[in-house]
């Protein structure tokens, strides 16, 4: 099971249209948002839900009033300040480490299992989708990452795919730590601007950490030639292949307020065939394809008489 | 004045709107950059730092001499980050939240503190504006912890200008809870507003007053501004799409100084801010 994950550091480059154009045009894959945070890949697939799994994680510490005798022990050993004054624990401040359940006295705290939000396995025109929305303000969020890439690699080797596409979240912390662990591939999705720049470099240090091989595609290039190539020239040196260039395009946007994916929206367009191009250097790359198992290069090559997008 | 500047979705504009803000205010401003996986605020309002803290978790380290192998410490441990193992204690640092609970537990004594770092908060300023960034060390999972440590920094007189994280959970959180003002940045496609209804969901749990900012005002389509008048949040800013301003800021620029007409709305949209604090 191969899994190439989507990356930015910095949002707002692209990544999301980027993979809904990479699920319409790959053959066999399963597709995983792992944005959970902000998930936004269904707007692009309108998936219709399969199955609806509560997603449980943690638990949340809950002072019984009538038992309560106002000691003052949880106060002093929460480490979070998540018991006010009026002892009531403050569910967004409370991390769930359980201290003050254990060392109340009077054993007036209990500590139910909370969920943080649900996951679903659906159906898309491009294939089976695995996607969470995360409840707002709520933690664990890393964990509802990992569990819905799981649920992507179980469901896609049960049914014989053979590569799981994910969109993966903003930044360098927790949800992005959970989106690479055991990723074939990243596939890191930037745009020539200063923080495009800086944000890169700072998830392809990520990257290398886990030691996960990236590649690099450079978006909306041409509002900044020069700086596009000072980030090719980074990448090089880090040893990360830049597939290709985009440049700055509105057919995103409209293609995304009409719901649908770059490559259906505009079937023969510059910018489709650049996306295309960019698909084909990806799935044939060599990190995609390690010596001895199966060539994805299927995936690009259209059956006799079928038409490709 | 503590104001948040957050989107819910990435790449909306926050950083824009929170640096020519701070540009625009001058020496009443104070930035605090809080996105601290990624922050970016520095590339352009360009700042000397001339202090570097680093900042730590509290994790623990066992002396295996005083050890009684009792497993008090991986029952209370939630996180999983410390674990009894034949004869060995594994702590785990990278799973620990620092509560505390393994210390309390420890009866012989055999648990001492030790430190994981989170990153960094810099200190400096950036002609007038005082300037605090955290950066979270490349690796580190938990940012909550050095936001908060950012925060610390906040100056009661002055108009701290706080960039937040993208998302809608427990960083975002960090940054937003306790300020006066959310001013949300959004983009009016199908994914800014989706992104932004989570978002306007996070900052009424917190129940803080918040306007709009909608940038490349002109792209996309209306349902953003049909959304904010079904809520009844205000739309306080809109920045065109127009790309001499795409362009200023790839380089690192900021509008409000390449254009004087856009320093002008900076300050009017605090004081717009402003009336809605005092509203």
């Amino acid at each position: 099971m191969r899994e190439l994950v989507v990356i930015s550091g910095k949002g707002g480059t692209g990544k999301t249209s980027l993979t809904a154009a990479f699920a319409a045009l790959s053959k066999n894959s399963v597709l995983c948002d792992a944005d959970v945070d902000a998930a936004d890949l269904h707007l692009l697939m309108n998936p219709s839900i399969v199955t609806r799994t509560d997603f449980q994680a943690g638990n949340e510490a809950v002072i019984d009033k009538a038992l309560c005798t106002e000691c003052g022990l949880c106060r002093e050993l929460c480490r979070f300040n998540a018991v006010g004054e009026d002892y009531v624990i403050d569910s967004i401040a409370c991390e769930g480490c359980g201290v003050c359940v254990d060392f109340c006295p009077v054993k007036a705290i209990a500590f139910p299992v909370k969920i943080c939000g649900e996951w679903y396995r659906s159906d898309s025109r491009f294939g089976p989708m695995i996607h969470a929305r995360l409840g707002i303000a709520e933690e664990n969020s890393g964990r509802l990452v990992s569990l819905v890439r799981q649920e992507a690699r179980e469901f896609a080797e049960a049914h014989g795919h053979d590569l799981i596409i994910t969109d993966g979240p903003p930044g360098v912390g927790c949800p992005v730590i959970a989106s690479l662990g055991g990723a074939t591939a990243v596939c890191i999705v930037t745009e020539p601007t200063v923080s495009g720049l800086h944000d890169m470099e700072r998830v392809m240090r990520l990257a290398a950490h886990f030691n996960i091989p990236g590649m690099l595609v450079i978006n909306k290039y041409d509002l900044n030639p020069a700086m596009a190539q000072d980030i090719e020239d980074l990448a090089r040196e880090r040893n990360v292949a830049c597939l290709g260039r985009i440049p700055f395009d509105p057919g995103f946007t409209r293609a995304m307020v009409q719901g649908k994916t770059i490559v259906e929206y505009e079937k023969d367009s510059e910018l489709t065939k650049t996306v295309k191009a960019i698909w084909e250097a990806l799935i044939t790359s060599p990190v995609m394809n390690a010596r001895g198992i199966k060539d994805l290069s299927y995936m690009i090559k259209p059956k006799q008489g079928e038409n490709v997008l | 004045m503590l104001i948040s500047v957050a989107s819910g979705k990435g790449g909306t504009g926050k950083t824009t709107v929170a640096t020519n803000l701070a540009y625009s205010l001058g020496k009443r401003a104070r930035i605090l950059d809080c996105d601290v996986e990624e922050p970016n605020a520095h590339l352009f309002l360009n700042p000397v730092f001339r202090d570097t803290e680093t900042v730590n978790a509290e994790i623990p380290k066992v002396n295996m001499e005083l050890c009684t192998l009792c497993r008090k410490c991986a029952a209370i441990c939630r996180f999983r980050a410390i674990n009894v193992v034949g004869k060995t204690v594994l702590v785990f640092p990278e799973l620990c939240h620092s509560c505390g609970g393994c210390f309390r537990v420890c009866e012989p004594g055999a648990l001492t503190v030790a430190s994981r770092e989170l990153g960094q908060v810099e200190r400096g300023e950036a002609g007038d504006i005082a300037f605090i960034k955290g950066c979270l060390r490349v690796g580190e999972a938990m940012s909550p912890p050095l936001i908060k440590r950012v925060r610390t920094y906040e100056a009661k007189d002055r108009i701290n200008i706080i960039d937040a994280p993208p998302g809608t959970s427990c960083p975002v959180i960090s940054a937003m809870k306790g300020t006066d003002f959310v001013l949300m940045v959004t983009e009016p496609t199908p994914f800014g507003l989706h992104d932004l209804k989570l978002a306007v969901g996070a900052v009424k749990i917190l129940g803080i007053p918040h306007g709009l900012v909608i940038n490349r005002a002109d792209m996309g389509d209306d349902r953003v501004r049909e959304y904010a008048r079904e809520e009844n949040i205000p739309v306080l800013m809109e920045i065109p799409f127009d790309r001499r301003i795409a362009e200023c800021y790839s380089r690192g620029g900021l509008i409000a100084e390449m254009v004087p007409e856009w320093k002008e709305s900076f300050q009017e949209l605090y004081q717009k801010i402003q009336s809605q604090v005092l509203v």
